[in-house]
């Protein structure tokens, strides 16, 4: 068995019990790196060197008794979370040049952890986007089938995960981008509560609901991760000071699901849902009632407005986030110019890709002098109204079961050029973001399709504000069921 | 009611963002058809309904307005990273 294959409780089991080396684990990883990433293309860049250093550093920490989770454990991390020294490109040419200064606080913590990284993974450019297409460096390509998209905009995380490039990565979720690419790869992605990971040193896009979180193998797997890089941060106001719960424990001693009362939403399985997906989630729900949960359809009656809303709120804050990309010092100089006003404009039309670009015009029109009220104002009230259904439906339901996405993974190209389709892509994503909930994408088996090889399709799971114990339980236990 | 080339150009300017007669063409297009699909918010009744800024829970978070020592070599990091002249950045003449 190949230990790149492992999942991150087996590596740990394994290097404990001094079966293997945090060096021999990370070797395996780089291979596999090397092996199959010139036809996936995930990684942005591998810090080889970097990844021995710090693989023999855990080697001596396990081999003086150091216990922990992450201990000696290759990973991989979105390329637009700072990592001291290296580059930080947002998959942007407006920054590739640009050296991070300092680690991001979960980098920080992951470093603390003695986690190894291995290197940094592709996504739509500043995670523009729902399928890594956006990236100024190319796609990455699904590693169930090349030809089709690996989600996104945390694609580069879910391949690699889904390739056994690493034990597991690191992504973010602004509005999606962790949990769809997790179920169009078939891995776990979870979105931790708004404000229970430190964004500090991630690179800002939606500032109201940018999350970071973990893409595994296993639920328990995401309970580990999240357990290291969880808490409160000095460096980030919006984190809770709400003690971070026990999730490694919780899952571990997860075994039915008794008491529990799980919600089905009916908003969420409407006409543009594909049958065979619907399918998956239906069998899901089967699997939680046989674990012993009950069902109760509930209705969240703003669903629909989801998109609308937040592709208001987004580009909005992207528009006055991206301000700072300036040209002037991020690495890279536009000459020609000879005025500033000019340098700038020169900088930023020829440093941004189009997706970018669409989504600063889009929110510097929603905020300007006159719209702001119908748009801007709008979509903040009406995120209120989403709000509420959730807190509505946590009056009845423990948790909320949902599919991931509305179909298994499209070809490369399939909706180039036709943005609007893009963001419809969000539908079942979005209304965990504006309210700042926790949630997962669990692979949910796969579906049949055209061209042979079968495809990954995930379930959603939804909990209440800083409920991931529950969340990760309820997806362990359908991860196991037979 | 469509966008205009001239809406298009001002809010390019507002982005400083220069575009090609190509970009704004497909992006006023393309900008038409988000928000008339954005448009359908107009159905809801938000005249009751407080707006929502921000999801984390808290309220007023306070620190005291003070210097902390940060480390000067990730410090000098930061600050190298254009062009200089002089040890300072160079920027590009304002008028």
């Amino acid at each position: 068995m190949s230990l790149n294959t492992l999942t991150l409780q087996q590596a740990r089991t394994k290097l404990d019990k001094r079966e293997i080396t945090a060096l021999e684990l990370t070797e395996a990883c780089l291979a596999r790196i090397t092996q199959v990433d010139a036809d996936i293309r995930a990684c942005l860049l591998v810090c080889a060197d970097e990844a021995r250093t710090a693989a023999r550093a855990a080697d001596e920490r396990l081999r003086r008794g150091e216990k922990g989770g992450l201990l000696g454990i290759p990973y991989l991390c979105k390329d637009n979370i700072m990592v001291k020294g290296l580059a930080t490109t947002a998959a942007s040419r407006i920054i590739e040049n640009y050296l991070a200064p300092y680690d991001a606080t979960v980098i920080k913590k992951l470093k603390q952890a003695g986690a190894v990284l291995l290197g940094k993974t592709n996504l739509d450019e500043f995670a523009h986007g729902a399928s890594t297409e956006n990236s100024a460096y190319g796609p990455t390509h699904n590693p169930r089938h090349l030809s089709h998209v690996p989600g996104g905009s945390s694609g580069g995380s879910a391949a690699a995960v889904a390739a056994d490039m690493c034990i597991f990565a690191i992504g973010s979720d602004t509005g999606g981008s962790i949990r769809y690419p997790a179920s169009f790869c078939g891995v776990f992605g979870l979105k931790p509560s708004y404000g229970r990971v430190s964004r500090f040193g991630l690179l800002s896009m939606t500032s109201s609901t940018d999350v970071i979180g973990p893409l595994t193998k296993t639920a328990e797997d995401a309970a580990l991760v999240l357990q290291v890089i969880a808490g409160p941060d000095e460096h980030d106001a919006t984190t809770t000071p709400e003690p971070v719960g026990k999730y490694t424990q919780a899952v571990a001693a997860a075994k039915d699901l008794k008491g529990m009362t799980i919600g089905w939403p009916k908003e969420y399985f409407i006409k543009d849902l594909d049958s065979r997906v619907a399918a998956r989630v239906r069998a899901a729900a089967e699997k939680l009632e046989a674990a012993d949960a009950k069902f109760k359809e509930v209705s969240l009656p703003y669903t629909k407005y989801g998109i609308p809303v937040y592709y208001i709120i987004t580009p909005s804050e992207i528009s006055s986030n991206l301000a700072r990309f300036d040209g002037i010092g991020w690495g890279k100089a536009h000459q020609e110019a000879d005025n500033l006003q000019d340098f700038y404009k020169y900088s930023r039309g020829s440093g941004f890709g189009p997706e970018a670009k669409r989504r600063i015009m889009l929110g510097t029109y929603a905020l300007s002098a006159g719209y702001y009220d119908a748009y801007y104002k709008k979509a903040q009230a009406v995120r209120t109204l989403i709000i509420n259904d959730f807190a509505a439906a946590f009056k009845e339901v423990d948790l909320l079961l949902t599919p991931a996405a509305p179909h298994p993974a499209f070809k490369i190209g399939e909706h180039l050029d036709d943005p609007l389709a893009m963001y419809l892509e969000d539908v079942f994503m979005s209304g965990a973001s504006l309210a700042g909930l926790p949630a997962i994408s669990v692979p949910a088996g796969l579906v049949e399709h055209r061209e042979g090889t079968p495809l990954p399709v995930g379930a959603q799971l939804i909990g209440p504000r800083l409920s991931e114990a529950a969340v990760l339980q309820a997806a362990k236990i359908l991860e196991q069921a037979k | 009611m469509p966008i205009s080339r001239e809406e298009i150009e001002h809010i390019a300017e507002l982005s400083r963002l220069s575009l090609t007669e190509e970009e704004k063409e497909k992006f006023g297009k393309q900008l038409d058809s988000i928000l008339a699909y954005i448009s359908q918010l107009n159905e809801v009744d938000t005249r009751r309904v407080e707006p929502t800024a921000q999801v984390s829970g808290l309220a007023d978070v306070w620190r005291p307005d003070e210097v902390k020592p940060w480390d000067q070599s990730e410090v000098a990091a930061a600050l190298r990273q254009g062009e200089l002249e002089g040890g300072q950045i160079k920027v590009k003449r304002v008028l």
